[in-house]
């Protein structure tokens, strides 16, 4: 038991004393995430728009598809984009196997689906008289999208917190694209995997610890957007 | 006002993108075991050399046959390994070339202080394992078809052992989380020296059995073949394969300790040429 107490001692003092290693694993990570969280929500939120207003034929199919991949496993995703960017794959010329474009590039497609999905429900739940109002008021198709964007806002933040919390977590895609590479592509979870390996449990418990931390802090995030909702709504 | 935050959102991304993969500098692909990492050799090896020839070395730990498949789909420049019947069959299948031995370290047998089965007394490697098998004494094995496990049942094969029986249990799991599930059970283990090492603060189990030519474990490094692969960073390879087997190289791996003892005995060049 001591050896665990010594450990969590370890821990702490190497996050007060912000170890150069840790920050920099740290930054690694929250660069990663923040990129890929913003390059799937750009294109999440305007495709979110067209499944939820527009009507097409194949809506439903689509809508099937997307649920699917909600669940979409980690690794499914790291194998199917480490065979695209492998020298043998289709992109292999452009050298992306085992640099952070590649890690970027799988969770991008990992949290496409889940923002898409999320911002979809929330356009899906707010007030149809809302929107038809708008438009009887002769609100062009511009105004219309705007004013969508703005009663989906919260709705809109949380599915892209969501999102960077989901990436954050995952240690599946950064394994197998980045390679886990010192100061390139070790990210806060796959250098937890190769310090507790290494039996360097201080380090890797302290990484567990801000990642705990960043997680609660996402969440509490989101459920304090989901709150605010609620109180404008009352 | 929104155009402004949009053009910073760009400005981000880019800049995000960007300062993740500047490759400008000339950059060597080095595949290699989790035990050669682990054990903190590489952070004494590479920084030098990256700074003679300006360049950045990514290094890649997987397991060895992941390794050795990644130099033959092209994914890496150079493989850093230790197996080598794999490795030669790597080179007969022409996806390497130039092999080069660079150091050796080797297995141990631990086992619990009181060592039930008197395996330290034993000569041999294949001698310890029957002993253990005639006494059923717990055996854990790490079951991973690991480069480590590979040695461990060659052992077994030659001891000619059954290993159906209840004493023999198959972890599944890494060499660190193996030795801890070892000592918690008071078993015996075949591991590398390097990983024990790295937890014998926080174990009792000891070396019991080693020294045997059978334990002999060889690394060896090989550039790709470019030539199979010709988008290969072949110059640098050839020139990481010079400074590793080169004095200054050779010297940097014998003066490597950790936790107080020597890890790795370096062997491209005859020992007389080694400095302190």
């Amino acid at each position: 038991m001591n050896y665990y107490s010594e450990a969590f001692r370890e821990a702490f003092n190497l996050i007060i004393t912000l170890d150069r290693e840790l920050l920099n694993v740290v930054a690694t990570s929250l660069r990663l995430s923040t990129s890929s969280t913003i390059i799937a929500s750009t294109i999440a939120v305007p495709m979110a728009v067209i499944i939820a207003r527009k009507d097409f034929s194949a809506k439903k199919f689509f809508n099937v598809i997307l649920n699917t991949l909600l669940s979409l496993p980690t690794v499914v995703v790291g194998i199917f984009v480490y065979s695209l960017i492998s020298r043998r794959g289709i992109l292999g010329e452009y050298q992306l196997l085992f640099s952070s474009t590649g890690i970027i590039m799988g969770q991008t497609i990992l949290i496409l689906p889940l923002i898409t999905a999320l911002v979809r429900n929330t356009i899906f739940s707010l007030d149809e008289k809302l929107y038809k109002t708008a438009k009887s008021l002769g609100a062009t198709k511009k105004q219309q999208f705007k004013l969508l964007i703005m009663e989906a806002r919260y709705g809109i933040i949380g599915a892209v917190i969501a999102g960077f919390g989901r990436v954050l977590g995952e240690i599946g895609i950064s394994m197998m694209l980045g390679g886990n590479i010192r100061g390139v592509t070790r990210t806060m979870t796959t250098a937890m995997a190769l310090e507790t390996n290494k039996g360097r449990f201080s380090f890797a418990l302290a990484l567990g610890i801000i990642l705990l931390i960043l997680s609660f802090t996402i969440n509490f995030l989101v459920y304090f957007l989901q709150e605010g909702e609620h109180y404008e709504q009352r | 006002m929104k155009k402004r935050y949009f053009a910073l959102f760009f400005i981000l991304i880019i800049f995000l993108v960007l300062t993740g993969s500047a490759a400008a500098q000339d950059r060597l692909i080095l595949a290699t075991t989790t035990s050669t990492e682990n054990s903190g050799l590489l952070d004494e090896l590479i920084p030098p050399f990256e700074e003679i020839f300006e360049v950045r070395v990514d290094v890649v730990s997987v397991g060895t046959g992941q390794a050795i498949s990644l130099g033959a789909n092209g994914d890496a420049d150079i493989i850093f390994v230790h197996a080598r019947e794999a490795e030669d069959e790597f080179i007969e299948a022409g996806y390497g070339v130039n092999r080069r031995d660079v150091m050796y370290n080797d297995f141990v047998i631990l086992g619990p202080p009181n060592d039930p089965v008197g395996i330290s007394e034993l000569e041999s490697a294949v001698e310890a394992f029957s002993a253990i098998a005639n006494a059923e004494a717990e055996f854990i094995s790490r079951g991973d078809d690991s480069g480590t496990n590979k040695k461990e049942l060659s052992i077994w094969v030659e001891a000619g052992v059954d290993l159906t029986e209840s004493w023999y249990i198959e972890g599944g799991q890494g060499m660190g989380a193996s030795i801890t599930m070892a000592d918690e059970r008071e078993a015996y283990i075949f591991a590398d020296r390097g990983t024990f090492l790295a937890y014998s603060g926080e174990i009792d189990l000891e070396v019991l059995n080693s020294g045997d030519p059978v334990l002999f474990n060889p690394y060896g490094i090989i550039p790709v073949n470019p030539a199979y692969h010709s988008h290969v960073n072949y110059p640098m390879a050839m020139a990481f394969v010079g400074f590793v087997t080169s004095q200054a190289g050779q010297n940097i791996i014998n003066n490597f300790s950790s936790y107080g003892e020597q890890l790795f005995y370096p062997d491209a060049i005859s020992s007389e040429n080694l400095v302190d």
